[in-house]
């Protein structure tokens, strides 16, 4: 499945869409697979969420289900029992493995209100001619610092309109431990180039995959959607005859 | 204390959010008209770019699912409720709930909810000059017809004031002007909302769900008129109904020494004496019907459905037992109708059901059986919070836990020795715990939680020691029940304040210092044993924050200026242990009170006469002053009452005094299974 972050609901922790993701499918009355044992569980897999505060365009999660469901009802009624701004947006059953092995790096557009895209393109290219930027984050047992610079694989800006109003920037960043996040590539840009945003910048997460040889992401439901639409056109009415 | 069940006080979710995509507003902080013009703009957009730099931004976003934003313009009277403590506490509240739907269903008002600003966002708030908001649709404060704050616990009175601050309406009743919301109080402090009279317009008493719309009513007429008389007449129309108290209009008059004289009103038209509200049907208020789930966590993670109001046992410390009276129970078909309706509604996976004694209701077997019935092999859990000590508690809970864990069990004793129970007339003997708590662990409940409270009128340091051994028996007794030693009990105790509209309203509060030491002597006397290990965990707090809740609780209009010096000095969470200060209230009373000759002891810690004037005595909860007096002397003499819902009644003047009665079943019928959707 994926799913989508927006508006103010970026504002939900992992934890808040979690609690409300396990209500929408009891309200959906989704016919969820339960793990064994004395305290059950619905199955349910997430895949790296984006930080509290952060859009995205591109979560990812895996169901169990205890029975064969249409994909896309599944979609439908779940996505009607979230609040709108936490959006289902593709569901489609398994083809093969797992998600976590199609997904190791993130695309990030981060928008720097009061910036020129020329100054941002400048400090992009110092921070990829730099070999590593440490910079500090807030945790909540003190201070920590990662390198923002090893995890990023491409910086481009957007060519638009010097007005000066911001500037659009978008990052491939690795999935990497810790975590490399939108928040440090500014903070890093402001580290090596004093590129440092009139307000407080704003990021999206327009997708996650596999970094290919040429540095693209690969889409982690490829493999489904081939699937599906092979099944679609083969056999098109025993799936839907199966699940009566 | 220990009775934390005062939480008893559409459409899908629209964003006009999203819609108002105005990025500047003009809205600032004060000179708000009350805009019936125009919609005020949302403040959302001023409000989103300090979100990333605050603890918990989601708390501040809205989105709640059953949350109801309606059209600003199409309504005509519009109400802010508020719960003054943070998100996570507030929005769970089932008394804003139940009003918040209660008025969203009328389609000529609207409500939203407001609640406290953690201080990270209040300062950037006021950097930034954004003013307190709503979180449905990010709506100024300062634009509604009414503020409504509902108090369960005295503790949010500095809240009261910050958030009046922040949204930019004056603080003091006397400067507000035409263009200010009225400022209503309502919950269980606003039985004495002496202390916040000068800073709230009006308070109403007891049950919201019928004043609430009566309210609604008086100012849709009081606008349709072209507002006649201002601000001054609307109060006017609202203290003559009787049920809405409205202090500017009386006078409070001191003896000498410090105490009340009188309290009058100076009007004419305005009663002498204010009566508490009084809803008789639950079934005819089935409220809430979508009760809301936050997207953010918040401290009850279930669903609650109240199964009824009032409680008759008669605990002499209790508040909210004597001023909800009469007993009135919802029926076992209107309680599984709101289970049903409320976990569809919700998608929770956990049912409270919610009173003041849960297994009192006359058919409370019938309905434990059924919903485990109905429920059974769908992961939905049920939970009672039981404070009744006897058997049917654990078949009862036996019952409700036949699909899920027999984690914990809470018992409720209140008292460490036999004679201190009789003087709170929690009528419970210490066989019937041992037998209680051997039969819960004989069942396989493995940890049994004890409820008591320290600095009870009479107390002394044996009665609290009783409860040392009292722990140990029960451990000793079930380690021999259950038939092995893996169980726990844990003693959870608080300090006692008394409250008015009580038998105990007259008693002296006993000292922090006299609680503290008791508590030290307690927690020794049960780790000197060491054969009990951590078998015996003692939770408890210590006597500070409760001699300023005592202030508040039992304090007259002279108190404000100490609320307000407080709220000044930076006070605010006073129900949080890391924002509370009890250096902060002893230092304003001290600059405060004595100008009145009064000091935080006379408030607190000094017992009261028989004929004293009390701050609440105009207030009327149906309780006649001398039945609570007698009862008061009863408690002296160790003498207890019964309880009313099954023995002949005892004049406590609730029934007769209001025209009520009490409401039980049994009704006869039964919780049929639901029929697949």
């Amino acid at each position: 499945m994926r799913y989508a972050k927006r508006g103010r609901l970026r504002f939900t922790s992992h934890r808040d869409f979690a609690r409300a993701f396990e209500r929408a499918l009891r309200r959906a009355e989704i016919p969820m697979g339960y793990s064994a044992g004395f305290s059950p569980h619905p199955k349910i897999s997430y895949h790296g969420a984006a930080p509290t505060g952060v859009a995205s365009e591109a979560e990812y999660l895996e169901i169990g289900l205890a029975r064969l469901m249409d994909a896309e009802a599944v979609r439908v009624a779940l996505d009607a029992c979230l609040p709108a701004g936490l959006d289902i947006e593709e569901c489609l059953p398994v083809a093969e493995g797992t998600l976590a092995e199609r997904i190791d790096a993130s695309r990030w557009q981060i928008t720097l209100p009061g910036l020129d895209p020329s100054t941002v393109d400048a400090a992009g290219k110092i921070f990829l001619a730099t070999p590593a930027i440490p910079v500090e984050r807030p945790t909540k047992s003190g201070r920590r610092t990662v390198d923002a610079r090893a995890a990023v694989v491409s910086l481009t800006v957007a060519d638009s309109e010097p007005t000066g109003s911001c500037a659009i920037l978008t990052v491939v960043v690795r999935q990497v431990t810790p975590a490399v996040r939108p928040d440090d590539v500014i903070a890093a840009l402001a580290t090596v180039a004093a590129c440092v945003p009139t307000a407080p910048a704003r990021a999206i997460r327009l997708a996650q995959g596999r970094l290919d040889d040429s540095g693209q992401l690969t889409d982690p439901l490829a493999p489904e959607r081939a699937a599906a639409l092979a099944a679609r056109e083969s056999v098109p009415d025993t799936l839907d005859g199966a699940q009566r | 204390m220990g009775l934390g069940h005062d939480q008893l006080g559409l459409f899908n979710v629209s964003r006009p959010d999203e819609a108002l995509k105005s990025p500047v507003s003009a809205a600032r902080t004060s000179g708000y008209s009350q805009g019936d013009m125009t919609a005020p703009d949302s403040l959302f957009p001023r409000l989103e770019p300090l979100l990333p730099r605050v603890t918990k931004p989601i708390q501040y976003v809205g989105g709640e699912l059953n949350a109801t934003v309606k059209d600003w313009d199409a309504v005509d009277v519009r109400w802010a409720l508020m719960y003054p403590d943070a998100y996570e506490v507030g929005l769970p509240n089932q008394g804003v709930m139940i009003l918040y739907e209660v008025i969203n269903e009328r389609p000529d008002a609207l409500a939203e909810r407001t609640y406290a600003v953690w201080p990270d966002l209040a300062a950037l708030m006021r950097e930034h000059g954004i003013g307190q908001f709503t979180v449905d649709a990010h709506r100024p404060v300062a634009a509604f017809d009414v503020l409504g704050v509902s108090f369960a616990t005295e503790l949010g009175y500095t809240n009261l004031l910050e958030a009046l601050d922040l949204a930019g309406i004056p603080l003091h009743s006397r400067d507000r002007t035409d263009a200010h919301p009225i400022v209503l109080a309502g919950g269980h402090a606003a039985f004495n909302p002496e202390p916040i009279s000068d800073f709230i317009d009006a308070a109403v008493l007891g049950d919201g769900e019928q004043a609430v719309l009566e309210i609604t009513d008086l100012i849709k007429t009081w606008k349709s008129q072209g507002r006649p008389g201002g601000r001054i007449e609307l109060l006017l129309r609202l203290a003559r109904t009787g049920g809405v108290y409205v202090p500017r209009f009386y006078d409070v008059d001191f003896l000498p020494d410090g105490r009340i004289h009188r309290v009058v009103p100076h009007r004419a038209d305005v009663p002498f004496r204010v009566h508490k509200r009084t809803v008789m049907d639950l079934d005819e208020w089935p409220y809430p019907k979508q009760p809301l789930v936050p997207l953010a966590e918040s401290v009850h993670e279930r669903m609650s459905v109240e199964i009824f109001r009032g409680c008759t046992r008669g605990c002499r410390f209790c508040q909210a037992g004597m001023i909800t009276r009469p007993v009135r129970e919802r029926s076992i078909t209107g309680i599984g109708e709101m289970v049903d309706r409320g976990l569809r509604a919700t998608g929770f996976e956990e049912v409270g059901l919610l009173s003041l004694s849960s297994a009192d209701h006359s058919e409370i077997a019938d309905i434990a059986h059924g919903l485990a019935d109905r429920y059974e092999g769908t992961n939905t859990s049920l939970s009672l919070p039981s404070t009744r000590v006897d058997a049917f508690n654990v078949t009862l809970a036996n019952e409700l836990s036949r699909n899920g864990r027999r984690s914990g069990l809470t018992f409720a004793p209140e008292g460490g020795s036999e004679r201190l129970r009789a003087v709170i007339n929690k009528m419970v003997s210490k066989e019937d715990l041992i037998r209680t708590v051997s039969t819960a662990y004989a069942h396989g409940w493995r940890q049994v939680k004890l409820y008591f409270m320290c600095g009870l009128p009479t107390e002394t340091d044996a009665d609290v020691l009783e409860i040392a051994d009292m722990a140990k028996d029960v451990i000793r007794a079930g380690r021999a029940a259950a038939g092995h030693r893996d169980i726990r009990c844990t003693v959870s105790i608080g300090g006692f304040v008394p409250k008015p509209h009580t038998p105990f309203q007259w008693a002296g509060q006993a000292a922090a210092d006299t609680i503290d030491h008791r508590l030290r002597l307690l927690r020794s006397a049960i780790s000197a044993d060491r054969s009990f290990g951590r078998a015996i965990g003692v939770r408890y707090h210590d006597g500070k924050p409760g001699i300023i809740e005592g202030l508040l609780s039992r304090g007259d209009r002279r108190v404000g200026a100490v609320i307000e010096a407080v709220w000044r000095a930076g006070g605010r969470f006073d129900g949080w242990s890391e924002h509370f200060s009890y250096d902060r209230w002893v230092g304003a009373c001290a600059d405060v009170l004595p100008a009145y000759g009064v000091d935080l002891a006379w408030f607190t810690v000094r017992e009261r006469t028989e004929h004293e004037v009390l701050p609440w005595d105009h207030l009327d909860s149906g309780l006649d002053k001398e039945w609570l007096w007698s009862d008061w002397q009863d408690a002296l003499d160790e003498t207890e009452v019964d309880d009313c819902r099954w023995t002949p009644c005892y004049d406590c003047g609730v029934c007769p005094g209001m025209g009520t009665d009490i409401q039980i079943g049994p009704t006869g019928r039964t919780l049929l299974p639901l029929t697949p959707a």
